[in-house]
């Protein structure tokens, strides 16, 4: 096989990027107006990892909002996984490690979907995953590699990657196809109404992520000012003119982490794991229809969390800074 | 042997890996067991050994009774030097400034391959395991420890999947896969301690544990261990290393 189905022409991507307003403009909108600049079937990259900056709230708005047949990539994938299975929203997952976290043990959920062939789980290691990304974000059609060789994980995806001799030493080497997902989805700490985004601790993959995809939906903990932006333009790592919207939401990424801000809501993780671990089908509707369809706004939604959980969650998240 | 024992299963895979970590070495852990042996080794022999985690951190200290639930939560980055992205950080081991990855494992073969990713057939799994994570990245790049639980499901002769791999088929199959570095180093147990032959590439027993017997590594392993009548012991956990060991995880989240 050539070109792998998710290589795109680079005459189609600079036409893509040509396409769209990449003016200084403002471009803050609500959950709910963000949502469409998703449709069905598109390939959504989601931000952070793990249990770190998800963001929560944009996926919760595509599930409440009835997407369907999405393609989703990640670093790493944590419940979120879960509930876009569970809810229909995506029926495809690309990633290097799939499961709520290594304290809960494998996912339920994520073996009952897979297992029963209901949706696909698509391995990849996890600097591939980072390599593709940043291929996509530097505009060419792959990155070579020396990891992912003589293993089931590269034999299993062989359509899809090439191995190669290198054309200077002869060594071995595979070349992995770039990644430009029609969709990001990331979550900051700080960004302005323009979309310069600021973010604290881990930036894992989500600056290649903004770079490499067509559109971008950023939710930020915080709207700041542009002239706060320019006080510290060294801690801008997201440009605005590869935003297309701005979504404020305090505890956008609740009940995962969010650097400096609040950690993961252990209590309500255990009580999700606890719910789809007896029942992974139902727990995972259950929980759906409770906590994503039943709340009226993403307020009621925190509300459902409670007080207590997101206190608790805030002191030992700020407790990074006690050093 | 008969005294009893003042430590669980997992401390004394905890104090044995730790134990294979020097001074000086850039080590790539994984949460759990790794994590512990290598901040375990950091406060008793190595001091200055740097931790690197794949969620993107140089050199943290992890803080007794906050252990991180995984390598990419805050909690990672505790007085690192260095935070940097995913892709970064995991190419640290493709250019070569990592000299240990250290990880579990679900299932390994005779040739140290790791599946963490499908038990039974690939196609029609009666398990689908979590995935590789970084482990495919690291045991593909680096020198490798394995420390794991020493059960005869988990020990098997070929593993559905290689995962991470090892020294694939044995011999110089890993070189001649396209792999030119890394490869598997040693494989710590609650049993004992074990390396791989120069030429075979067969996983040995180096030594065994406080306790056991050769017998019940051979029962608990699904191949031929080969296991020499007079293979070394490892010494019993000390005192400080159970007590550092406890402090830093007070509430035995995996050493229990």
């Amino acid at each position: 096989m050539g070109m792998g189905p998710d290589v795109k022409s680079y005459h189609d991507l600079r036409k893509a990027t040509a396409s769209r307003d990449r003016g200084l403009r403002e471009k803050v909108m609500s959950l709910e107006e963000a949502a469409p600049l998703v449709n069905d079937g598109d390939h959504v990259a989601i931000g952070g990892c793990t249990l770190s900056r998800t963001p929560i709230a944009m996926i919760w708005a595509l599930i409440r909002a009835g997407r369907k047949n999405l393609k989703v990539s990640r670093s790493i994938v944590s419940t979120e996984g879960d509930l876009l299975f569970g809810s229909g929203a995506a029926n495809h997952i690309m990633t290097s490690w799939f499961s709520q976290g290594i304290v809960w043990g494998v996912s339920k959920v994520m073996r009952h979907y897979t297992e029963k062939k209901l949706a696909r789980f698509e391995e990849w290691s996890h600097m591939s995953m980072g390599l593709r990304y940043r291929a996509g974000a530097m505009g060419v059609p792959f990155m070579a590699t020396r990891a992912m060789i003589g293993s089931d994980v590269g034999r299993r995806v062989e359509d899809q990657v090439k191995p190669m001799a290198c054309p200077f030493t002869g060594e071995p080497l595979l070349l992995l196809p770039a990644l430009n997902p029609d969709v990001a989805l990331i979550h900051v700490q700080r960004a302005d109404r323009y979309g310069n985004a600021q973010m604290d601790g881990l930036q894992f993959m989500d600056i290649d992520l903004a770079m490499a995809a067509n559109r971008v939906i950023l939710t930020t903990e915080r709207l700041i000012s542009n002239d706060q932006i320019r006080r510290s333009p060294d801690q801008t790592r997201i440009p605005f003119f590869t935003v297309d919207a701005v979504v404020e939401v305090p505890y956008g990424s609740a009940p995962h982490e969010c650097y400096g801000l609040y950690e993961p809501f252990f209590g309500h993780l255990d009580y999700y794991a606890g719910l789809t671990s007896k029942d992974a089908a139902g727990g995972v509707k259950n929980y759906l229809d409770e906590y994503y369809r039943a709340p009226a706004s993403w307020s009621e939604y925190l509300a459902k969390l409670g007080v207590d959980a997101i206190m608790d969650a805030s002191r030992r998240g700020r407790s990074i800074f006690n050093d | 042997m008969t005294e009893h024992k003042s430590y669980t299963a997992s401390e004394l895979l905890a104090v044995m890996a730790a134990r294979l970590l020097k001074d000086g070495q850039a080590v790539f852990a994984g949460v759990g067991i790794p994590l512990l042996a290598a901040t375990l080794a950091q406060r008793l022999h190595a001091g200055t050994l740097t931790i690197l985690f794949e969620g993107g951190v140089i050199g943290p200290f992890v803080v007794p009774g906050q252990l991180p639930p995984s390598t990419n939560e805050q909690r990672c980055t505790r007085r690192a030097n260095m935070v940097l992205p995913i892709t970064d950080v995991l190419l640290l081991l493709q250019r070569g400034y990592v000299d240990v990855g250290f990880m579990g494992g679900a299932q390994i073969d005779r040739f140290g391959n790791l599946n963490s990713s499908f038990i039974g057939d690939p196609d029609a799994p009666a398990i689908r395991l979590p995935g590789t994570g970084g482990g495919n990245d690291i045991s593909s790049l680096t020198q490798m420890i394995v420390a794991m639980k020493h059960e005869k499901r988990r020990f098997v002769m070929k593993v559905d999947f290689i995962t991470s791999p090892g020294f694939i088929d044995g011999a110089d199959s890993r070189v001649k896969s396209g792999l030119i570095s890394g490869g598997m180093w040693r494989v710590v147990t609650d049993l004992a301690l074990m390396g791989f032959d120069e030429k075979s590439r067969e996983m040995r027993v180096l030594a065994l544990h406080p306790g056991v017997t050769a017998e019940q590594v051979q029962d608990n392993t699904g191949f031929d261990l080969h296991i020499d009548s007079r293979v070394e012991r490892t010494a019993p956990p000390y005192e400080n290393e159970l007590a550092v060991l406890r402090e830093l995880d007070p509430e035995r989240l995996y050493t229990a």
